[in-house]
């Protein structure tokens, strides 16, 4: 018995709210996903649905493709010149890499939180009023930034220095002020790469209960090292793994395995998922 | 292994190392303290071989826009205004182009394109000033003089425009072509300075721009331009010292005429041109008054470089960025 073993197990006993596996819903529908940078495939054959309003957790060993999959559902891929997607990934029925679909109007819907916080060198007000102007709304905007930071759980140490840089916060400061940040358009959905891998165990724990608090009105995608984590916040866990593919000896990430967190960390269908979270990996 | 020495962590000032580093030192500080020397140096053999006509023309030299030469009259102010009219005109001609070239370098630009536009670019940097100005005086000061004439007519009922772009008899060496040349001349210096202060936009301030639904352009005027603005302004300052001190071009385009006019198209005179233009035929108090603008200048400079350095670091301060 290994330790990852022993801590994953309380975590998930010790989870303040239940594994709400709802099958409302279906936001995204992934089908035949592959994306390439260039020659090489870095992930290929994804199908997942992920239903709204549940926590959805990205796990797996490093350079398996889990951003590499979260980009594409705010089409961030397009950013990087060489990666090309392949496959189909519906949007409440729409596919977002049809050629019509405004990836402005996509990332307007579909925020996103990344590994390092990155605020804008401006105002803690003008971060948080940046996507809410950008978008058009002009009314309350003091409200806006008001209630995104209450959510985000910065309000109190931020409202007295609303006017000063945001990169004068600490890192779990600027990581809560991104949240607030993308959370401040409305979006649908939040994708999470890493959010808390730069954070102290405190400023962790805020912002897994803020998850918790969001997720009534939000959709959340989360990629995780931390398996407590995943056990913690998620109802849903995806486990990704990269596999040496055919002659070349490339190594190719899949999606291993995809079922409700209570049974991906208590019971898991694959022998390499049990092998993963029990730490018995590679 | 033997046990750990604790002595060994005491200084030991034989080391070779410390010596170096004891080397290293005394050539820097001798090396930084020479620059201040040098300055002060020419500073005050410049104000020695200015102060006749400083002491003969009293505070008149500041402010009389009268350079009467046969009768020993030197007044500073028409050609101060000639240089700051000029550098204002290079300015906002160049920097708005400086800029949006920049950008389209570093952001828009397809990757194959981007090495030739700098390649090109820094080239035009490397082209001697004098060559900037014959151009300026036979081709392009003939060609523009028609479409001076046409402009003013488009201002002749509009008060203060009437005056700022008119002042018949209108001519193809004035301030405006000054400023215009200099422009030409700076813009590539003020670009290749801006274009590496943009490219040390971190991508992950770009790529959250963009991940809150931001177009190219908000993502520019949220993330890259807020990181920038401190070294932005470096850029256009080291351009604007540039535009005071441009001397062989300016001399040959902005039509030699010691006189205070809002008249753009009329011809003016700057500090640097005026001392290229009659240093070589001065002698005594006149000669004093040249190098006396030369002092002017360098003050002028020296007071606007000061304004800025407080300016970048006073923005940097509040974009947390220091
Ligand atoms: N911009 C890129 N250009 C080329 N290859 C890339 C790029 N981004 C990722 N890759 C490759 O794609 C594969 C998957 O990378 P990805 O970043 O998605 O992994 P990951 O699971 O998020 O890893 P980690 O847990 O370390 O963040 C890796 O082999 C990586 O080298
Ligand atoms: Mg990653």
């Amino acid at each position: 018995m290994s330790m990852a073993d022993d801590d994953i197990r309380p975590a998930l006993a010790e989870r303040v709210d239940d594994i709400a596996v709802t099958d409302d819903v279906e936001v995204f529908e992934v089908t035949g996903l592959a994306v390439r940078y260039d020659e090489v495939t870095a992930i290929s054959e994804v199908d997942l649905t992920i239903c709204e309003r549940e926590i959805t957790a990205f796990i797996g060993p490093s350079g398996c493709g889990k951003s590499t999959v979260l980009r594409c559902f705010n089409r961030m891929n397009d950013l990087i010149d060489s990666a090309h997607v392949e496959g189909s990934v519906l949007y409440h029925g729409v596919d977002l890499y049809d050629p019509r679909v405004d990836p402005v109007v996509v990332r307007r819907r579909i925020g996103m939180v990344f590994q390092k916080p990155n605020p804008f060198p401006k105002s803690i007000y003008d971060n948080i009023a940046y996507g809410p102007r950008i978008a058009g709304i002009k009314a309350d905007l003091d409200g806006i930034v008001e209630q995104s930071l209450t959510r985000a759980g910065l309000w109190d140490e931020a409202k007295d220095r609303l006017r000063t840089s945001a990169l004068g916060l600490s890192g779990g400061q600027q990581q809560r002020l991104c949240i607030a940040r993308a959370i401040a358009v409305s979006p649908d959905v939040l994708l999470m790469d890493e959010p808390c891998s730069s954070l102290d165990p405190i400023a962790t724990g805020r912002i897994e209960e803020l998850m918790r608090e969001i997720k009534n009105d939000y959709t959340i995608i989360i990629v995780t090292h931390n398996m407590q984590q995943a056990a913690r916040v998620s109802d849903r866990t995806a486990f990704f793994t990269a596999e040496v593919h055919g002659p070349t000896g490339q190594r190719r990430g899949r999606l291993v395995e995809f079922d409700n967190t209570g049974t991906i960390f208590s019971n898991p269908a694959d022998e390499r998922t049990e092998a993963y979270i029990t730490g018995r990996f590679g | 292994m033997p046990p750990f020495a604790a002595e060994t962590l005491l200084h030991d000032r034989d080391r070779r190392g410390v010596a170096t580093d004891r080397a290293f030192r005394s050539v820097s500080v001798v090396a930084g303290f020479s620059v201040l020397a040098l300055l002060g140096l020419i500073l005050v053999s410049t104000t020695n071989a200015a102060w006749p006509a400083f002491s003969a023309q009293g505070l008149r030299f500041f402010t009389s826009t009268t350079w009467d030469v046969p009768k020993g009259e030197f007044g500073a102010l028409a050609f101060a205004y000639g240089t700051l009219i000029v550098s204002v005109i290079a300015l906002v001609l160049a920097v708005p182009v400086s800029i949006g070239i920049s950008l389209y370098i570093t952001e828009v630009a397809p990757p194959r394109l981007r090495k030739p536009v700098i390649y090109t670019i820094d080239l035009l940097a490397t082209i001697p000033s004098v060559v900037y100005g014959l151009w300026g005086v036979r081709v392009f000061a003939p060609w523009i003089d028609p479409r001076y004439e046409s402009i003013a007519g488009w201002f002749d009922s509009i008060p203060v425009l009437n005056t700022v772009f008119n002042g018949r008899p209108i001519s193809g060496v004035s301030f405006m072509t000054a400023g215009i040349i200099v422009a030409i001349m700076i813009t590539p210096i003020i670009t290749s300075l801006t274009r590496e202060v943009l490219t040390t936009v971190p991508s992950s301030l770009k790529q959250g721009a963009y991940a809150i639904g931001a177009t190219r352009w908000e993502m520019i005027r949220g993330a890259v331009l807020p990181h920038s603005r401190g070294g932005i302004t470096a850029a256009v300052m080291i351009g604007l010292g540039r535009a005071m001190g441009e001397t062989i071009a300016v001399a040959l385009v902005i039509g030699s005429s010691s006189v205070v006019s809002a008249r753009l198209f009329n011809p003016g005179d700057a500090m640097a041109a005026v001392i290229a233009n009659q240093f070589g035929e001065s002698t005594g108090d006149y000669r004093a008054a040249l190098i006396g603008l030369g002092v002017v200048l360098f003050f002028i400079t020296f007071f606007i470089n000061s304004l800025a350095r407080v300016w970048i670091t006073r923005g940097r301060r509040r974009a947390g960025i220091l």
